[in-house]
């Protein structure tokens, strides 16, 4: 009997440290070896990414010229004054804007400035005094005697980022500096909505991010065609002669770069890297045929066909092997001899003058007709030279609207300076990086959020130290980015607004993380059970065993108790 | 006498012909463009056509200042060359093998399946990283699985591949990559790319031959696209890009053309010639008729009064010329459909002086034996040879089993580089400069090992073999005439492709067979038999072994015997105590 027990014991003994060992050793060991290395990410930082709070603050300058402003009025004016608007777009992401207002009279050599006879000079001499930096806004107050402005015109904006506002007499007369003051804002806000982000700009910006109800068709068609913010962009010229027998044509592409394009590009720089190259494209044809109109004697293009043309032409642009930035196509479509003079027109069945039209997120078209160049009796081929201050006249345009220059009119009463031969004024420039900095934001944030709800859903992706590492330095930018846009350095803001969006798209576009080591549950299940069931099922038996025989002994036990 | 009249004509023909050419040159003043096809009747029976399509662009590009704008040359290779500091880019895809003992030299020589060299500018600090980006980019214009191309299969060459352009001195070969892939099939899907970077298109010119459903259905077919720095002009101050393209076919019209010999454009390409590519320069067909010179053998028709000879791979050949630039060549009809009627099938070409070939010995799947073969055909004179083999790293060269025997002797190599593999990282490089002696074969002999794969290295058909590429022979072959030493505008296309200096020696580069070689492979279902067994064998052991630690052992009673228990309830009815 008591060796039977002993060896009882044994037994348990036995059974009890095999299955510790199979706990101790075996599950940590088999854990270790299956499992995938994840790096550690930041998640609780990208959470907090997820709520997005903006604030955009921009300095405004109001200079009061000699004869807006009593002396005693001069002596109450206060220095500053900010604005606040809080807009919460959604329920992740709020916006607010702030203007700093500092108030201040002019000085001598402002009014000397002011003195000009027309406001171009002004603005040019008012710019050579000082320059305001990046992202700021000037606003001058002369009074209604000056002959700066023309008659009808309220508020001059120039090239730089200069406004002159005029006020009207009975807007100032025996009012205290508050009421002077209160009268005045509404004016400010209007220059600032035009010269300084606007709300509809930021909205639009964060498309990517947030999902709302299109407003009205104009302002989606608008956002929707401009390019979205990207590190580069290729710009290609390219000129299709679908009948290079009867015309040899020549552009001197170079040169019309160097004058038109480059200037323009010089001026973005800030705002991404442009490379342009040019080819010319030979027996390249429209997908459409047009029709010919026998009242003009000549060939048709309806605004509803544009849709298909450019299908077949592209197949012959070739992509781009260089680099994966976004591509701006510009086609300069000469057409053949056969099939000219050629006119595009609009719904309303009218010639559209520029004979040009543009696909959003694409690129632009021109058709230039050859015809009239040479007479009937011309030998073929006909050398033909370009005009291209036609052509770049129509592709600048083209170029500023889809790199998100928006060329709305301005409000009754505003003047807006020509933006000259650089193309673009410096507020248009601060506009679009103010645009450009909250859509890198709001497309970064939600590249991040996205790849890290992706790596915790599927516990199977490997995450190798250089993504964990992108993906901290893009969380670090966002943060500094918004703190940036925070404090009013527009430029700095844009800078770490671009390293986090290429942080960013390089983390959630690394090879390594299509790596995946996926293993279907079937095949897991296939290969573990002809190991784990006859090992375990032995271990499980005789623990459930000592279990019921402990519980036994335990009422047994009990019952001699009682 | 009449020959010699007749070479007279000739060459007042060719001085006639440039003149045209230099006058037209000089119209187009940023790049220009010749397109060019040359027809060869081989004795065989087969037709040989050879398409070169060659555009210069007169850039200075070696300063290292950025150009952009492309008008005749395509902007997808401009921008290749520009961005990777490329100085000469030689790349071919060819489906079939050219058989040169039935066929002769080819004028573009190239390895079957996918092959690609690439010289770098010397700025290129990184030259592995830009290759392989390089290949990658490639490999997306050509529609081609370049992007295979690794270090695995990538050599670099000491002396085999020189630059064919002009070079600024430095002939380093840290700057070469060259890297076969044999295994590439050329399709469809490879033409059209390849037809895209020519300025016509296929619209006009002699582009429009060109269908793929004709060009695949022939016995060989390579397309290649060759870039180098060329002069622009004969001082050499300042150099331009030279884009060839060339695309050679072999076409066999005498078993598809029910037994007739006779073919003509329409029937090999199903097209005719209209009209040249309004921006080529010229625009020509070249019909070869060295063996056919009093029509004895093939009747050529239209004819044309326009002959033309030249040097070509040591030998010099007559061509009728057909210019497409002259409206005189299309005739009233307007097109131009070329045919050839031959009269006999006697006549025997002349043997290629060089031709190799290469096959593997042994049985079993472990050890083997490689043999290079290379023949000289020259009755009385030897000359050098440079022999490139590169096999990959699965199979283990013995080089200490290497031997060279000519004419039964050893031929000891002069110069021998060899670097040996490194598992899966680096093929083996073997390159030998020998001599040729007069009127023999020499035969390179190695033997291998063949390597064991891990599971994942091995291809989704390993049973089919794995491929070993082309060996590569590049030799000095003597000339059987002398050649011109200039290298002018009014040579065709055809015959200056490779540079020649030497006056009485011309350079060709032979491609062996690639080798097809079967590696031991396992079955591929064994992984999971071998865990599944190995699982149950370790269960069975551990079960025991459990059940012997655990389980208590206690004598027990005996079983009453069978008899007894009958017994028993025999006893138990009749009511008497059992047993």
């Amino acid at each position: 009997m008591a060796t039977t027990e002993v060896e009882r014991r044994r037994g348990q003994l036995a059974a009890l440290s095999i299955a510790a060992v199979v706990i101790v050793v075996g599950v940590p060991l088999w854990w270790r070896t299956t499992e995938t290395y994840r790096a550690w990410l930041p998640f609780s930082q990208i959470k907090d990414l997820s709520k997005l709070q903006l604030h955009l603050s921009a300095d405004v300058e109001v200079v009061f010229a000699r004869g807006t402003l009593t002396p005693e009025q001069q002596k109450k004016l206060p220095l500053t004054q900010t604005q606040d608007e809080e807009h919460a777009v959604d329920e992740n992401t709020v916006l607010r804007y702030t203007h700093e207002i500092k108030y201040r009279t002019a000085t001598i050599m402002e009014e000397e400035a002011l003195g000009k006879p027309t406001a171009a000079e002004a603005d040019l001499s008012l710019h050579m005094l000082s320059e305001s930096p990046c992202g700021s806004s000037v606003v001058y107050v002369i009074p209604e005697v000056s002959s700066l402005l023309p008659e009808n015109v309220k508020v001059y904006i120039g090239q730089r980022r200069t406004a002159i506002l005029r006020i009207n007499a009975e807007m100032r007369a025996g009012k205290t500096v508050e009421q002077l003051l209160a009268v005045l804002k509404p004016q400010i806000k209007q220059v600032l909505q035009v010269m300084s982000f606007s709300h509809t700009d930021i909205t639009a910006a964060l498309s990517d991010r947030v999902r709302f109800n299109p407003g009205s068709k104009e302002s989606m068609t608008h956002s929707m065609r401009a390019f979205t913010s990207s590190p580069g962009y290729e710009i290609t010229f390219s000129l299709l002669n679908p009948d290079p027998r009867s015309h040899r044509l020549h552009w001197d592409i170079e040169g019309a770069v160097q004058t038109y394009i480059q200037p323009f590009l010089t001026k973005l720089s800030p705002l991404a890297n442009f490379s342009i190259d040019s080819q010319m494209l030979h027996y390249a044809m429209l997908g459409v045929n047009p029709r010919y109109n026998n009242d003009r004697g000549a060939f048709i293009l309806h605004a509803d066909s544009l849709a298909h043309v450019i299908n077949p032409v592209e197949a012959r642009l070739g992509s781009n092997a260089a680099s994966s930035n976004p591509v701006l196509n510009f086609l300069l479509y000469v057409p053949d001899a056969q099939h000219s003079p050629l006119y595009i027109q609009d719904h309303k069945k009218m010639d559209v003058p520029s004979n040009a039209f543009h696909s959003p997120r694409w690129g632009g078209i021109m058709v230039y007709n050859v015809k009239n160049l040479y007479g009937p009796e011309a030998e073929f081929p006909v050398n033909i030279n370009i005009n291209m201050a036609e052509v770049m006249g129509v592709f600048l345009t083209q170029l500023r609207l889809l790199v998100g220059m928006e060329s709305s009119p301005p409000p009754p009463g505003f003047l807006v300076a020509p933006c000259g031969s650089v193309g673009l004024a410096d507020w248009e420039l601060d506009r679009l990086m103010w645009s450009r900095s909250v859509e890198n934001i709001a497309t970064a944030t939600t590249t991040i959020t996205s790849l890290a709800q992706l790596l915790d859903q599927i516990g199977n992706i490997v995450i190798n130290d250089n993504i964990a590492q992108q993906v901290s330095s893009a969380v670090t930018s966002v943060q500094l980015a918004v703190a940036e846009l925070e404090a009013g350095n527009l430029g700095f803001a844009l800078q770490y607004s671009k390293e986090t969006i290429l942080a960013s798209e390089k983390a959630f576009f690394d090879p390594s993380l299509l790596h995946l080591l996926y293993f279907p549950d079937d095949q897991k299940f296939a290969i573990y059970i002809p190991l784990f069931l006859p090992m375990c099922v032995p271990i499980l038996l005789s623990l459930l065993k000592m279990a019921s025989e402990a519980r036994r002994r335990y009422r047994e036990k009990q019952a001699k108790k009682d | 006498m009449a020959a010699h009249r007749c070479r007279y004509l000739a060459c007042l023909l060719l001085l006639f012909l440039s003149v045209i050419l230099v006058t037209m040159s000089q119209e187009t003043t940023l790049g220009h463009e010749q397109h060019e096809l040359v027809i060869r009747p081989l004795h065989s029976g087969d037709i040989y056509a050879s398409f070169q399509f060659r555009t210069v662009w007169e850039t200075d590009f070696m300063k290292g200042n950025k150009v952009s704008h492309y008008r005749l040359f395509p902007k997808s290779l401009g921008q290749v060359i520009s961005k990777f500091s490329v100085r000469e880019l030689h790349i071919s895809f060819t489906q079939g093998y050219w058989r040169t003992m039935q066929w002769g030299q080819p004028f573009i020589p190239s390895p079957p399946g996918a092959e690609l060299w690439v010289w770098f500018q010397d700025s290129v600090t990184d030259v592995d990283a830009t290759w392989k980006e390089l290949t990658n980019v490639l490999s997306g214009i050509f529609c081609a699985s370049l992007n295979f191309i690794d270090s695995t299969n990538t050599l670099q060459p000491s002396a085999s591949f020189k630059p064919l352009g002009i070079g600024n001195g430095t002939t380093d070969h840290r700057f070469l990559r060259y890297a076969t892939l044999p295994r590439e099939i050329v399709c469809t899907e490879n033409l059209t790319p390849w037809k895209k970077l020519l300025p016509c298109g296929s619209k006009a010119g002699l582009a429009v031959l060109l269908k793929s459903e004709k060009l695949f259905h022939s016995s060989f077919h390579s397309q290649s696209v060759h870039i180098r720095p060329v002069c622009q002009d004969r001082q050499c101050k300042s150099s331009s890009w030279e884009l060839r393209q060339a695309l050679n076919v072999v076409f066999d019209l005498h078993t598809s053309g029910q037994s007739k010999r006779e073919w003509s454009l329409f029937k090999m390409f199903s097209r005719t010639l209209t009209e040249a590519c309004p921006l080529a320069s010229s625009s020509k067909i070249y019909i070869d008729v060295t063996d056919n010179p009093q029509e004895e053998q093939f009747e050529l028709s239209p004819a044309t009064p326009l002959l033309s000879q030249a040097v070509v791979l040591g030998d010099r050949r007559t061509f009728s010329v057909y210019d497409l630039t002259q409206q005189v060549t299309f005739g009233t009809v307007r097109s131009l459909n070329l045919m050839i009627r031959w009269k006999s099938s006697e006549g025997d070409m002349l043997r290629p002086l060089l031709h190799a070939e290469r096959y593997v010995t042994g049985y079993g799947l472990q050890t083997g034996e490689i043999h290079t073969l290379m023949y000289n055909n020259h009755p009385f004179r030897s000359f050098p040879v440079l022999l490139l083999d590169s096999v990959p790293w699965y199979l283990r060269l013995y080089i200490h089993t290497l031997k060279v025997i000519s004419k039964g002797k050893d031929n000891n190599p002069s110069y021998i580089h060899y670097q040996p593999s490194k598992d899966r990282e680096r093929p083996h490089l073997l390159e030998m400069l020998l001599q040729l002696p007069p009127h023999s074969v020499t035969e390179v002999t190695v033997q291998f090992e063949r390597a064991l794969l891990k599971w994942t290295e091995y291809t989704p058909d390993p049973n089919h073999g794995f491929y070993v590429g082309s060996s590569v022979i590049s030799s000095l072959v003597p000339s059987t005439v002398a050649m011109e030493t200039n290298i002018t505008m009014e040579q065709p296309l055809f015959s200056s492709f490779f540079p020649c200096k030497e006056e009485s020696s011309y350079f060709a580069r032979v491609y062996t067979e690639p080798l097809l070689v079967n590696l031991p492979t396992p079955d591929f279902s064994m992984p999971y038999n071998v865990i599944c067994l190995t699982c149950t064998v370790v269960a069975v052991g551990y079960g025991s072994l459990y059940n012997l630690l655990t389980r208590s052992f206690q004598v027990e009673e005996p079983n009453p015997g069978l008899a007894k228990r009958i017994a028993n309830v025999i006893r138990r009815m009749r009511g008497v105590p059992p047993l």
